[in-house]
C-alpha cells in the first residue's frame, strides 16, 4: 500500500496534524498493522518536499511543534492519478507452497502431508477471519473477505495439487 | 482409534461399497456436543456417504458407529427411524420442502409427525422462523420464495425438535455466496445455542471457516486434520 497516497487522501477533507493522521489512517487502513509515528512524519517530510503538502499552521506545546498539513493542488493531482491508475495484479508465480512441494517429491518426503499441514493452517486462519467478519462492521467484513478469497484461492490450489501430486511426481523426478 | 471422551457420537472403521466401488474405506469420525465438525473432501471421496452412514440413513459393510453410547447395528430399524426423528436434524442442499405446505407448516411438520398438537407445533415454528428472519413468509409456499429464505426455512425445520445433532450436507450449495454466509451464520448460531453438534459436509473452505475443526476423506479415508498439526 503507498502510504503517502493515502495520507495525502485523508487531507483531502481538511488539514490535520500528524497524530490525526496516524489515527485516521489506523482505523480506516490499519487492520492489524497500525502505523508508527516515525513512518507518518518521514512520509509528511517527503509530501512537504515534493510541493504536494505544505504546514497550515504549527502550535507549540510541552513537546515538540505540532505541524498542521493541507494539501496543495499538485498533491490533490497526485491522488487522482494514483486512483485512477490500475493496481498491477500479482502473477503469483513464485510460490513458496509449490517450491516445498517439489522439493519433498525431489527428496521423497511427504509431499501429501505439507500439503494437508498447510491446508489445516490455512482453514484455521480462515476460522479466525470468519469470526471477524462476524462480530465486525462492514469494513471489517470487506477487508475480511478480501483476505478470505485469497486463501480460499490458495487452498483451491492446495486440494488440486494434492489431486495431482503423482503425475506432479512423474514430471519433477524426469524433468 | 481411541474414541474421545465425551464424544456424542463416534464412528471406527467404517466400510461401505456400492458394487465395485468403494465409497468408505476404513473411515473413521467423532463429535462432540455443540461442536461444529466439517467434513471436506473432493467430489466422490465419501464425505455424503460418510454423513449417511453416521446418520443411519445408510449401514455401512463394516465398522462400528456409537451414538450416546449405544452401537447404532444393534438397534431395530424402528429404533434408528425414531432416533432421526427426534434426535438428528437433516439439511440438504436442495429439494427438501413440502411444496403443498406453507413454510410454517413445513417447519412444525417434524413436531407433527412426533405427535404434537397443531397449535403448539406452528408456535414453536414461528419462533424458530424469528430466529432465522424468516418469520415474515411463514404464510408462503415454498414455491413462493427465495433460495435463500426456503434454505433458512430448512434449517429451522432441522432445529426444530431439538435435534442433538444436525446433518448438513453441502447446505448452502444451491445460494450466493452472500445468502450462503448469512445461512451458515445462523445455523451455526442456533446450534451452538442448543448445543447441537452439527455435521457439515461442503467442498467449500468458506462454509468450512464456520466450523471448529474439519476432517477430509480422501479415496473413501478419513483425516482429522487437528491430529496433522
Amino acid at each position: 500500500m503507498s502510504i503517502g497516497h493515502t495520507l495525502l487522501g485523508l487531507l483531502e477533507s481538511g488539514p490535520r496534524h500528524g497524530y490525526d493522521l496516524k489515527r485516521a489512517f489506523d482505523a480506516k487502513f490499519g487492520q492489524d498493522r497500525p502505523l508508527h509515528y516515525g513512518q507518518v512524519y518521514s512520509t509528511m517530510s517527503r509530501l512537504l518536499k515534493n510541493g504536494l503538502v505544505e504546514v497550515d499552521g504549527i502550535e507549540p506545546g510541552g513537546g515538540p511543534e505540532r505541524k498542521r498539513y493541507a494539501i496543495t493542488d499538485a498533491g490533490i493531482t497526485d491522488v487522482a492519478q494514483w486512483l485512477a491508475t490500475p493496481e498491477k495484479p500479482e502473477p503469483y508465480l513464485q510460490s513458496t507452497l509449490y517450491t516445498k512441494v517439489v522439493l519433498a517429491l525431489l527428496t521423497h518426503r511427504d509431499a501429501a502431508g505439507i500439503l494437508d499441514t498447510q491446508r489445516a493452517e490455512h482453514l484455521r486462519m480462515m476460522r479466525i477471519l470468519t469470526d471477524r467478519k462476524r462480530k465486525g462492521d462492514l469494513a471489517d467484513q470487506l477487508i475480511c473477505d478480501h483476505a478470505l478469497f485469497h486463501l480460499e484461492a490458495d487452498l483451491r490450489w492446495l486440494e488440486l495439487t494434492a489431486a495431482r501430486l503423482d503425475k506432479l511426481a512423474q514430471t519433477v523426478v524426469t524433468a | 482409534m481411541t474414541a474421545p471422551a465425551g464424544a456424542l457420537l463416534v464412528a471406527e472403521g467404517l466400510r461401505k461399497t456400492y458394487g465395485p466401488t468403494t465409497a468408505l474405506d476404513g473411515a473413521e469420525f467423532s463429535i462432540h456436543p455443540g461442536e461444529v465438525v466439517a467434513v471436506m473432501g473432493p467430489s466422490g471421496s465419501g464425505k455424503s456417504t460418510l454423513l449417511h452412514c453416521l446418520a443411519g440413513i445408510v449401514t455401512p459393510d463394516a465398522g462400528s458407529i456409537r451414538y450416546a453410547g449405544r452401537e447404532m447395528a444393534t438397534m431395530s430399524d424402528a429404533e434408528r427411524s425414531a432416533l432421526r426423528r427426534s434426535e438428528f436434524g437433516f439439511v440438504f442442499q436442495f429439494g427438501q420442502l413440502v411444496p403443498e405446505l406453507s413454510c410454517v407448516e413445513n417447519v412444525a411438520l417434524p413436531l407433527r409427525l412426533n405427535g404434537a398438537p397443531r397449535k403448539a407445533a406452528e408456535r414453536a415454528a414461528r419462533e424458530w422462523m424469528a430466529r432465522l428472519e424468516v418469520d415474515d413468509i411463514a404464510g408462503k409456499r415454498p414455491g413462493e420464495v427465495s433460495g435463500g429464505q426456503g434454505q433458512r426455512v430448512a434449517v429451522a425445520r432441522a432445529l426444530v425438535t431439538s435435534p442433538r445433532v444436525l446433518f448438513a450436507d453441502e447446505p448452502t450449495g444451491a445460494l450466493d455466496s452472500l445468502n450462503g454466509e448469512r445461512v451458515m451464520e445462523l445455523l451455526t448460531d442456533a446450534a451452538r445455542s442448543t448445543n447441537a453438534a452439527v455435521v457439515l459436509v461442503t467442498h467449500e473452505a468458506r462454509v468450512a471457516a464456520y466450523s471448529d475443526r474439519e476432517i477430509v476423506v480422501r479415496d473413501g479415508r478419513s483425516r482429522d486434520m487437528e491430529r496433522v498439526v
